[in-house]
């Protein structure tokens, strides 16, 4: 039997509509490889009803009842809940939490006739660049196991880089979809903020978490953003705008682009492999016969201070909830409530948790939040006008997604190293912005991503023009 | 009264709206239910949900602005209240810091026939928290969120009242207008009006203000009257003996009718307020503001003046029938039914309120219904009825639950004495009292109306009162 986990997305949705194989054969030759490739560690829990998932979408695809993606197997990040199952977050504050609800996202997939495979490891409550802060261990680089996937979604990434399966559901507050994907050698979109239902998505930092795809190509992104992206009243953020079918877009033959280059910002970056790798990539766009535009994008410099006043603010109050009185950890033999709550959440929480925590808990004190999360806030709006203005001279901007290829394990100690990681994606974060990581070449062995950021609601256009670039190089097939 | 020292009082109201369902969840407010019935996913504060806003809310709250003249915030931004508390489940309660949704307005109270304005300097929604339960089980605290996240509307006053009298005509007012406005049953027992105090002294003609302490928890109007009293004596004692007032939070109990002190200063909580990112600014429109505006039903003050209009009572007895809206409407139904609507404002006031009062009951509880009161004051218009025979039958009405019209026929008081049998009385009352009728026939006209009491007494009130005349007439001028 040919390696079924090789097909890209819409292979294996022709495959299952040829009956070429069932989806149950699928699943099963994913559990297997999943279990083979346990060393990973891309998985905190799999699905033990993926196997009759996948009988039920055989029974629909028999019948010709066959939802969009249905029979397809994929993988969640733990961040998503799924009802009756242990969502974990990658924390030990909610190592045996059975979500009582699903999230939209979830329901939106599993609609969509997609078998669960499990779901995949994660920094802590999203909060890392290497998935090296899960309470359930790091996540190997399938590309080299002794280097990390990236962060946060970290476990997606491996999974899909590994063929462990042909998608997988991420969240990107600061890069953790785009980062990961450049590391492991995937296409990784995320978009534009309010595109896709937080509802169910376990918050980070409310204004800029949003819930993305992993996916082998931009056209498999593209298929399955359509499938979790729409209007939802259960999140008052969710933007009430139709969704095209990006797939349809992605293909199309009438869109021209024109690619903002902001040139201060290339200029400055330090590897000259990355510079390289850029242009490289621009070449290969302008062959395709994209325009290319140098444009100025002001006091995007400030992104990462910005970032890093905002995400801790927001998730300062986000993980108040976890206080060992409902769900979630809780101490032994608390002797009062004071110690219950300080003693769940010191057992709770791991490092970078509580160091966000406390910093964000330092932002929003009496006397610091004018000077630090009003600031932040004015700056963000300064950096979204920048690319507002930025957008009516073209039509998407390109950035290396990362300053560097993945590094070893255990190897970035300083934390403020660790956050620069996420310099060029959080830009997009911050303005609310669709962008999209695809494979743009290697440094020993070692993927790199180029980054392309596109204007409100315009993801279709990002597929399109990364649609191009992966027609016009392989990158995403090696 | 103290003649040295000024008492300042400015109110917290917590008025709690009543709306289906809670403001940010769909779970329902009922009163009374089962514990934790009446949570929803959303009220728990599970990982992953979302507040959505109620509008109605949005409407209630515009309504009060409105029927106070106050400015109505053209965009209102919810924030979030940061604090641990287990019967707080996000560890946040969602409020308004900046922009509250009703800015700054004024209402009129009454005291000692003297009218005075007292400034509301805004008005807020906020979510409820729940209810910690410390005496249902030994050693353990309960939780109960069937109150979390019902909406509450905060009304601040500016500090202008000046005694524990102005306090409560204060909120006697915001009660008949919060329930003029169907915004809120305003029912105190079951905490849908809760008040807290901030209460400070200085010495007449001092501009500045004393430290003061706010008192927690005060839930009845007699409580408002009593804790503020006993504050301002102790406060007095204190600064007399040479000492200086703490700047805290104190709790008044009701049982001892004391305050103690529950917080000071130092320990008061840093609330950390930032807007809460998972809810969008309610822009509210000058139209829509209007729109409300012709909603509005009548207020107590327009209700007072065409009560002396359009039924000729008096404006004491129209103030006091617009003291509350069930008051007012039980009145209304009554009046439009009898000839003559003084006579439904004496009963009510009189003789029902007397009822009412003896059993410690409202007249939303009154087991005398508006029929009743309508079939007893036309018996007595028609004359069928005499005054002492309709006080009976009220009196019985509120004892037995039977309605006006069995009781009539039960107590024989639809059996009315004949003409004969009347005349018959008659005869034997002149011959029983032979010294007045000598005084009558001598001019002393005044002693008619004895005779009218003699009878009725002998028919124990079964008779016509005309017919009674009529008949006496005739006889005693014979």
């Amino acid at each position: 039997m040919e390696d079924l986990s090789k097909l890209s997305l819409i292979e294996q949705i022709n495959g299952l509509k040829a009956r070429k194989f069932s989806s149950l054969e699928l699943t099963e030759f994913y559990l297997k490889k999943i279990d083979q490739e346990k060393a990973l560690n891309s998985f905190i829990s799999l699905n033990e009803n993926a196997l009759k998932e996948a009988k039920k979408s055989d029974e629909k695809i028999a019948k010709n009842k066959n939802s969009s993606l249905e029979g397809i197997p994929i993988a969640h990040k733990d961040i998503f809940c799924i009802k009756d199952q242990i969502t974990t977050c990658g924390s030990k504050m909610l190592e045996n939490f059975v979500s009582p609800y699903s999230s939209t996202v979830y329901e939106k997939l599993s609609n969509s006739g997609t078998v669960n495979l499990g779901k995949t490891n994660m920094d802590e409550f999203a909060m890392g660049s290497s998935n090296e802060t899960s309470f359930f261990g790091s996540v190997l680089n399938p590309i080299d196991p002794q280097r990390v996937p990236g962060g946060s979604s970290g476990g997606s990434a491996s999974a899909v880089a590994a063929n462990l399966c042909s998608f997988a559901t991420g969240t990107d507050t600061g890069g953790s979809i785009r980062q990961p994907a450049a590391f492991c050698g995937i296409t990784g979109i995320k978009p534009t903020y309010g595109r896709v239902s937080r509802w169910g998505m376990i918050a980070f930092a409310s204004s800029l978490d949003q819930g993305g795809i992993f996916a082998k190509n931009a056209l498999d992104a593209a298929l399955a953003l359509e499938n979790i992206a729409g209007f939802d009243e259960k999140d008052s953020t969710s933007i009430n705008k139709k969704v095209p079918s990006f797939l349809n877009e992605a293909k199309s033959k009438d869109k021209e682009h024109i690619v903002g280059i902001p040139k201060d910002i290339i200029e400055d970056i330090k590897d000259d492999k990355v510079k390289n790798n850029f242009y490289e990539s621009l070449e290969i766009l302008k062959k395709s016969g994209v325009k290319v535009k140098e444009i100025d994008l002001k006091n995007i410099q400030y992104s990462l201070p910005v970032y890093y006043v905002i995400a801790p603010a927001e998730c300062s109050a986000n993980l108040s909830r976890y206080d060992g009185v409902r769900y979630g950890h809780r101490c032994e033999n608390p002797k009062d409530l004071e110690d219950l709550y300080e003693r769940s959440r010191a057992e709770g929480f791991g490092e970078e948790v509580k160091k966000r925590i406390l910093i964000g808990t330092y932002c929003l004190s009496a006397g610091y939040y004018d000077a630090y999360y009003i600031k932040a806030q004015k700056i963000r709006n300064l950096i979204k006008q920048s690319f507002i203005n930025a957008f009516k001279e073209v039509s998407s901007i390109m950035m290396p997604t990362c300053a560097n290829v993945s590094f070893k394990l255990n190897s970035i100690q300083n934390p403020v190293e660790m956050y620069e990681q996420d310099i060029y994606t959080i830009p997009a974060n911050l303005a609310g912005l669709p962008a999209i990581s695809i494979p743009s070449g290697k440094i020993k062995k070692l993927p790199l991503g180029i980054q392309f950021i596109g204007n409100y609601l315009e993801e279709g256009n990002l597929f399109n023009l990364s649609n191009k670039f992966q027609q016009n190089s392989n990158f995403h097939n090696e | 009264m103290n003649d040295t020292w000024e008492s300042v009082i400015g109110l917290e109201v917590h008025v709690q709206l009543s709306t289906e369902s809670k403001i940010f969840s769909n779970a329902p407010t009922k009163f009374g239910q089962t514990q934790n019935s009446q949570a929803s996913l959303v009220d728990l504060g599970l990982p992953g949900v979302l507040p959505v806003l109620n509008e109605k809310t949005i409407e209630m709250a515009i309504k009060f602005g409105c029927a106070i003249n106050a400015n109505i915030s053209s965009k209102a931004i919810f924030a979030r209240k940061n604090y641990f508390y287990p019967d707080l489940p996000k560890g946040y309660q969602i409020s308004q810091l900046d922009d509250p949704i009703v800015g700054e307005g004024k209402i009129s109270i009454e005291v000692d026939n003297e009218e005075k304005f007292i400034g509301i300097t805004r008005a807020h929604l906020e979510e409820d928290a729940g209810k910690s339960l410390h005496d249902k089980y030994e050693n353990l605290s309960a939780i109960d969120l069937n109150r979390a996240g019902t909406p509450l509307l905060e009304i601040v006053s500016e500090p202008d009242l000046r005694s524990a009298k102005e306090a409560v005509a204060y909120l006697k007012k915001i009660h008949s207008i919060i329930t003029f406005l169907e915004i809120s049953d305003g029912n105190m027992s079951q905490g849908s009006m809760r008040c807290d105090a901030n209460v400070s002294i200085r010495k007449y003609g001092e501009m500045e203000f004393g430290n003061r302490t706010e008192l927690k928890n005060i839930n009845s109007f007699r409580f408002v009257e009593k804790a503020i009293n006993y504050e301002i004596d102790r406060q007095i004692e204190i600064v007399e003996n040479g000492g200086s007032i703490d700047q805290e939070t104190r709790l008044y109990d009701a049982n001892k009718n004391e305050t103690r002190s529950m917080r000071s200063k130092e320990h008061a909580n840093d609330y950390r307020y930032f807007p809460d990112p998972d809810l969008i600014p309610v822009i509210i429109s000058r139209e829509t503001i209007q729109e409300i505006q012709k909603t509005l039903p009548e207020l107590p003050e327009q209700k007072i003046s065409r009560f002396i209009k359009d039924y000729k009572i008096s404006e004491y007895e129209s103030k006091n029938l617009n003291v509350s809206k069930e008051i007012s409407s039980f009145f209304e139904k009554v009046a439009k039914k009898i000839s003559s609507p003084e006579l439904a404002a004496k009963w009510i006031l009189g003789d029902l309120m007397a009822i009412l009062n003896k059993n410690n009951s409202e007249i939303q509880d009154s087991k005398i219904s508006s029929e009743d009161m309508i079939d007893l004051l036309s018996r007595l218009e028609e004359g069928s009825l005499s005054g002492p025979g309709a006080k009976k039958i009220l009196e019985l009405c509120w004892s037995s639950n039977e309605s006006v019209d069995v009781l009539v026929k039960k107590e024989g008081f639809d059996e009315l004495k004949g003409e004969d049998e009347l005349l018959e009385i008659i005869t034997k009352i002149i011959k029983d009292n032979s010294k007045q009728f000598e005084q009558y026939l001598n001019g002393k006209d005044k002693l008619f109306g004895f005779f009218v009491g003699q009878v009725m007494k002998e028919t124990k009130g079964n008779a016509d009162p005309k017919l009674v005349n009529e008949l006496l007439n005739k006889k005693l001028k014979q």
